[in-house]
């Protein structure tokens, strides 16, 4: 079976961001990068459908330099084959151009099962998995809780959780999943498969003559408004009580 | 996994730089972190003293992330709304190296450091805990990593693990320290436009202050609040025996509080906005109480072996840098010797203590008991020399003469002339 996941390098959600000055950048000086969160759930489902099933997984990304460090994250996981096509010539990148540059590059490797996470937590537009699926012109499911794989009967039963409920989806393969939180519980990668990574090089793809442009662009960035400050109500009761009531009137909170 | 000539556990400045030196003479060495990156779980108050770190890299602060250099000291004393101070600008401490003093951003310079042994050839394995040794006939033969195929094996064992040393404690060469040999400190960074930063100081471009505070700062505890300048930022801070945190029932994270709030110092933080706060124990077990240094394929480094000055050097990172430098200096000699038994590794300790590390730790060795000896050298002083200067300085139509007996007699009945004397003779000895 041929596996792909699709990763990505996101900030460290435990950190605060900062826009970069007037721009619609944030500052990505040294500030801590981690695989996202949700791409870690698709890692993991294409180590149990390998162990299951056998065959090989390919780990992609799209990004710089810095990225092989996610990459090398999930050769320490037992990933066959990990490759970063390089987004540094890259000016503007979109979820298209993401996805149909991932398209490609999945199209001449063969693939079986592609996962990937079910948004990023950076950006979160949630859009590549289902494009790749779209280029490709293959099934797709998003946001799955569960995969069961028949590479027999090439279908795969899986389950979604939406609203008030749990829904139970069958397709063909190949396919694309997106993962979602409580998939599986990622694993820790164990000290030999680290120096592994350490050692391994890491393949890497051009793309600047691909010339794929984007159709969306980030305008501008800001914070969310402030908290308001918080009123405290002095006095004694019963009046205290009232004036709050009056104040959640007023704020039509009650 | 192969076996290492030597594992380090801990990547904080006592484990890297042992791990720097060994792997640079091509033996192979792995160090075990448990924090996502080397940096991010290590803490220190704000200023390290790099006599060791230039040796180790020379001129280091060309390219080291450090914040600012240290031209600056003040000391103050404060009382409820008062303060006095005494302040130190060095010009000199402008030109290489610098007095081998520098603000740095423990998380920022760490990672740089541990960076630098990676390049030199060793393995770090970060998001790792380290639980156990693993023993061979009663010598440290290797590590338990919390890891799959986490058991390691080396021809020897460097401990860096840190003030918080449960594996020391349980491989029996160390005694579980008592309150009031830890420092419980608390610090915040705060953040301030350089501009400000350098106005409100009065600094120029990458020089650095270090303010240290005593009295009401701690609520006239043994202990101290302190104010660093980094680039863009300020570390600022209290530090207290756990003993007595514990006595005056006072939550580190109030005592920070209060001294943020304290009038002087409310004024040397406005516009700052607090972006990370975090806390730290610091050994300073007593010269007497130091650790067993080394056993069977084991050496101890670092926090975990005592390594700080207590006095108002605060020195704790250099000494770190240098017990793992030794503790590297000892494995080379011992790999060539082929004997890694605790005899075969005996040179640690001489080296030690034939440098300042062990000399100045003798010399400071008994200052936290002596201090606590003189709880009135934090409370009752401070509050009685506020209020002798103020005396001395609140504009009246009283002559100049009888300002000064008034005051003078105010300061008498609170204090005995020969024992704030003695006191301050005692102190002075204790400290510097």
């Amino acid at each position: 079976m041929k596996i792909i996941v699709c990763v990505k390098e996101v900030p460290d959600t435990a950190i605060a961001l900062k826009i970069k000055g007037d721009s619609p950048e944030i500052e990505t000086e040294n500030i801590p990068w981690v695989i996202n969160p949700y791409d870690e759930y698709a890692m993991e489902e294409a180590l149990r459908l390998k162990e299951k099933f056998g065959g090989d997984i390919t780990v992609i990304t799209f990004g710089q330099k810095r990225a092989e460090n996610i990459l090398r994250n999930c050769i320490a996981l037992g990933a066959d084959r990990v490759l970063r096509i390089n987004d540094e010539s890259i000016k503007n990148r979109d979820g298209l151009v993401t996805s149909k540059i991932l398209a490609k590059v999945i199209k001449d490797i063969g693939y079986d099962i592609i996962l990937c996470g079910k948004e990023s937590v950076d950006y979160g537009y949630a859009q590549t998995g289902q494009m790749i699926a779209e280029f490709l012109q293959i099934s797709c499911v998003l946001a799955i809780k569960k995969l069961d794989v028949s590479p027999l009967n090439k279908e795969a039963i899986c389950h979604r959780e939406i609203e008030g409920g749990l829904e139970v989806v069958k397709c063909n393969l190949p396919a694309v999943f997106t993962a979602q939180k409580g998939l599986n519980t990622p694993r820790y990668a164990s000290l030999s498969g680290i120096m592994k990574a350490k050692k391994t090089k890491i393949e890497t793809l051009e793309p600047d003559a691909w010339g794929f442009k984007p159709k969306i662009r980030i305008t501008n960035l800001s914070y969310p408004p402030k908290r308001q400050e918080g009123k405290i109500i002095k006095g004694t009761l019963p009046d205290t009580a009232e004036e709050l009531v009056k104040n959640l009137k007023e704020a039509r909170l009650i | 996994m192969d076996k290492f000539d030597c594992i380090i556990i801990g990547a904080g400045p006592a484990g890297v730089s042992a791990a720097l030196t060994i792997a640079r003479k091509g033996l192979t060495v792995t160090v075990f972190e448990r924090g996502e990156y080397p940096g991010s779980k290590n803490l220190f108050g704000g200023v390290l003293y790099s006599t060791v770190l230039n040796k180790l890299i020379p001129e280091f602060y060309n390219e080291a992330p450090v914040e600012r250099h240290i031209t600056k000291r003040r000391y103050s004393i404060l009382s409820k709304n008062s303060e006095m101070a005494v302040e130190f600008d060095f010009e000199d401490f402008n030109h290489p190296p610098f007095n081998n003093s520098f603000t740095v951003l423990r998380a920022k310079f760490d990672r740089w450091f541990a960076q630098k042994a990676e390049e030199a050839g060793a393995v770090i394995f970060t998001e790792t805990v380290v639980d156990d040794f693993i023993y061979d006939n009663g010598k440290v033969a290797g590590v338990r990593a919390r890891r799959e195929g986490g058991d390691v094996y080396a021809d020897v064992v460097i401990c860096a693990e840190g003030a918080n040393s449960l594996l020391t404690e349980r491989a029996g060469l160390k005694k579980k320290p008592l309150p009031h040999q830890m420092i419980t400190a608390v610090k915040e960074v705060v953040s301030l436009p350089k501009e400000v930063i350098e106005d409100r100081f009065n600094l120029s471009n990458n020089e650095g202050m270090a303010l240290e505070f005593f009295g009401e700062a701690v609520k006239g505890m043994i202990g101290s609040g302190f104010i660093y300048t980094n680039k863009d930022s300020l570390s600022v801070g209290v530090g207290c025996p756990i003993s007595v945190m514990k006595e005056k029932n006072m939550k580190p994270n109030d005592l920070l509080e209060s001294f943020k709030s304290h009038p002087v110092v409310k004024k040397l933080l406005r516009g700052g906005k607090t972006e990370e706060i975090s806390a730290k124990m610091i050994p300073e077990l007593g010269y007497g109480n130091l650790p067993r240094l080394t056993a069977d394929g084991l050496l101890i480094v670092g926090d975990a072996g005592g390594f700080v000055n207590p006095s108002l050097y605060r020195e704790g990172t250099n000494m770190a840098m240098y017990s793992g430098m030794m503790a590297a200096e000892t494995i080379l000699e011992a790999k060539e010797k082929g004997d890694f038994s605790e005899r075969g590794l005996q040179g640690y300790v001489k080296k030690l203590e034939d440098s300042f590390v062990m000399e100045d730790l003798e010399r400071y060795g008994d200052v936290p008991e002596k201090l606590s000896e003189m709880p009135q050298l934090f409370k009752e002083y401070p509050e009685a020399i506020l209020k002798l200067a103020k005396g001395y300085f609140t504009v009246s139509d009283l002559s100049k003469e009888d300002m000064h007996r008034q005051a003078w007699n105010r300061f008498k009945d609170k204090v005995s002339m020969w024992k704030f004397l003695l006191d301050m003779y005692k102190a002075r000895k204790a400290v510097l």
